[in-house]
């Protein structure tokens, strides 16, 4: 065990370096970096309930965008009028010095997590209670709902958006802005993981495991299973709220459908992720977050116009012939690797029933 | 919130014969969506996206000066080859597998229509005209669109048609025979394969029948499918699989709760008080069923 660890070490260290230094190697990317570990800590923290507890849902989006709206309100709202704000061009009329900045966007992404967590909690009773598809779809319905609700409360700017305060004035270095949510973005991807990596190895795990296998025997055994169920959407919510604080931040505009309960991308994109690399393992949906990423980047620009036929491409494709994702088919070629012993006599005696 | 309504009867006259004429058609969508649940056990998010297709078709019609109502001839049967074809592109290899993939995958086909119907027709909101006027009722305080009128009848024309067609034809029995138990259909002959293709594409033509009627009653942009996916389902979790009399009903039902939502609520909360409807009757359905240690399956 003592050189597993030691491997494992040597892979942790040298992935941190890289984190450190990757706004400065890639200067110009801050920006693609920051989405990318968003977008690895959406996917991973879906795959704790969509791949672990087998509860496929589409309605993150919906503490993604509360975490934002959250943040951005906390943010003016701790130092000015929120509704004067959001009325018209409050980001001309006020302005926040670089202490209440900082100390507005820590204690909105502070609340950002908390409260989707405490909202995830409220409703996980009632919600988790559906199974299958109809989780699915109940949470499909949440997230255009929470869009539709947010795009017509006039404190938050309604259908016209809400710009969020831009990054003090006073600091001159052009490049602080993208390091700064560089760097935020890169310590929730840290604890993000840390934290999933934990789970992974407990006994926390099992019980999601034993939820998405087979839910009734679960419950026969004596597993509370409801009270794991809400724990492991909370998890989701919390870290579905920062990084839709972050994103908040780092977009400079929310619009109630397009940006924050944006099922048409974020809320799509944390799905694909963590199928295409793989549901129900721990690298899969970061190798699937990484991979869609350069993917998405690198093609975007060419098919300009086309990317959401592509993106709809994409997800048939994925879902049809990869439902196991990149995890599972390397899983299926390579199983040693993944610790799983296969008897070539025993499966080639087993004769396929259908 | 405006409570405006309670005040003056009139409106709320209007706002129900608005809701049931809109009910009906609802309850067309989901006519659709339960015969292909119900066949092929596959729900179909790109629902709504079928029916923005067929009421395309049907204002290209109108854009090339035919009218309109023509569409409700022409829009099914060329909707009902979009439909086969979906099926035997995408869906044939989604009939067995678990309901998410299903989900995910006519998911990926609602983007990809929505995106091409962007790029032909354009990201404006549209309506094909079909001059029928209006009806005056009660002293001209509620104002009725003929063409309502006409796509209410048009749908339960096309509705008993084909009830009437499930039980008399051939293809109607082998459709209803897959539905009970595909695998004792195809022991006895019936080829599950091409009855899966003409359900989908019968669901595809109610779809085309209800978006030409859509082109003359509401309004068309590629990008309004979806709420007509979810009250199609939400049609037939409450109605349940292949019951038309209930289908009805509750598209009716439907329609009345939109129409006073957006008298009450206001008409930007209308689409999310249709999905917030969605969730309350899940969680109602949950609650109800927990108390005998069941769940919805």
């Amino acid at each position: 065990m003592g050189k597993v660890k030691q491997k494992d070490l040597i892979l942790y260290s040298g992935l941190i370096i890289l984190g450190l230094a990757a706004p400065y190697l890639f200067s110009a990317f801050k920006v693609q970096l920051t989405y990318l570990c968003v977008l690895i800590v959406l996917a991973m923290t879906w795959n704790l309930q969509g791949g672990e507890m087998g509860y496929n849902s589409f309605g993150n989006i919906l503490f993604y965008g509360l975490g934002m709206y959250l943040t951005a309100s906390v943010q003016v709202g701790m130092f000015f009028p929120l509704a004067e704000w959001t009325e018209s061009g409050g980001e001309k009329t006020f302005v926040h010095t670089t202490a209440q900045y900082f100390q507005g966007i820590g204690v909105g992404l502070l609340v950002a997590a908390i409260i989707p967590a405490l909202v995830a909690g409220a409703i996980g009773y009632a919600i988790l209670g559906l199974r299958g598809h109809y989780f699915a779809i109940c949470t499909l319905g949440l997230g255009i709902a929470a869009g539709e609700i947010a795009g017509g409360i006039e404190i938050i700017g309604a259908g016209q958006g809400f710009t969020t305060p831009p990054f003090p004035a006073e600091i001159v270095d052009p490049e602080a802005r993208g390091k700064f949510f560089y760097f935020t973005s890169f310590i929730v991807l840290v604890l993000a993981f840390i934290f999933v990596k934990y789970i992974y190895g407990s006994r926390f795990r099992l019980i999601l495991n034993a939820i998405r296998d087979n839910e009734d025997k679960a419950e026969a055994m004596g597993i509370q299973t409801m009270k794991y169920k809400i724990v492991g959407w909370m998890v989701s919510a919390f870290f579905c709220g920062l990084a839709g604080g972050i994103m908040g931040g780092l977009i400079g505009y929310i619009d109630s459908t397009d940006v924050a309960f944006d099922g048409r991308e974020m809320g799509v994109f944390m799905v694909l992720m963590a199928i295409l690399g793989g549901k129900g393992t721990l690298w899969g949906p970061i190798i699937g977050a990484t991979l869609f990423h350069f993917f998405k980047e690198g093609l975007w620009t060419f098919i300009l116009g086309w990317q959401y036929v592509a993106l709809g491409v994409l997800i048939v494709v994925i879902v049809i012939y990869f439902p196991e994702g990149l995890m599972g088919w390397l899983r299926e070629k390579y199983p040693e690797r993944f610790g799983e012993v296969v008897d070539e006599k025993d499966r080639k005696s087993q004769v396929e029933l259908k | 919130m405006d409570f405006l309504i309670f005040k003056a009867p009139m409106l709320m006259v209007q706002a129900s014969l608005d809701g049931i004429l809109l009910g009906i058609l609802f309850a067309l969508i989901a006519y659709g969506m339960a015969l292909q649940w119900g066949v092929m056990n596959i729900i179909n998010i790109a629902q709504g996206d079928l029916v923005i297709l067929g009421g395309y078709i049907a204002y290209t019609m109108y854009l090339a000066g035919i009218h309109p109502a023509w569409g409700v001839i022409v829009s099914p049967i060329l909707m009902y080859f979009v439909g086969w074809g979906l099926y035997k592109l995408v869906i044939n290899k989604v009939v067995d597998r678990d309901l998410f993939i299903s989900i995910l995958a006519t998911f990926g086909i609602a983007i990809v229509f929505q995106q091409l119907m962007n790029f032909i027709f354009g990201a404006d909101v549209v309506v094909a005209q079909s001059e029928y006027g209006t009806t005056m009722l009660f002293d001209n305080s509620v104002t009725l669109p003929n063409s309502k009128i006409f796509s209410a009848f048009v749908s339960l024309a096309y509705a008993v048609a084909l009830v009437i067609y499930m039980k008399k034809s051939k293809l109607g029995r082998a459709i209803r025979a897959t539905a009970q138990n595909a695998r004792a259909a195809k022991i006895l002959g019936v080829d599950t394969e091409k009855v899966y293709a003409a359900t989908f594409g019968i669901n595809a033509a109610l779809c085309g029948i209800a978006g030409a009627l859509i082109s003359i009653t509401l309004t068309l942009h590629p990008y309004v499918g979806l709420p007509y996916t979810v009250r199609s389902f939400m049609i037939v979790i409450v109605a349940g699989l292949g019951n038309l009399p209930a289908v009805a009903i509750s598209g009716m039902g439907l329609g009345l709760f939109e129409e006073f939502a957006d008298y009450i609520l206001g008409t930007e909360f209308r689409i999310g008080a249709v999905f917030m409807l969605l969730v309350f009757i899940l969680v109602y359905r949950r609650f109800k069923l927990s108390k005998k240690r069941e769940y919805l399956k």
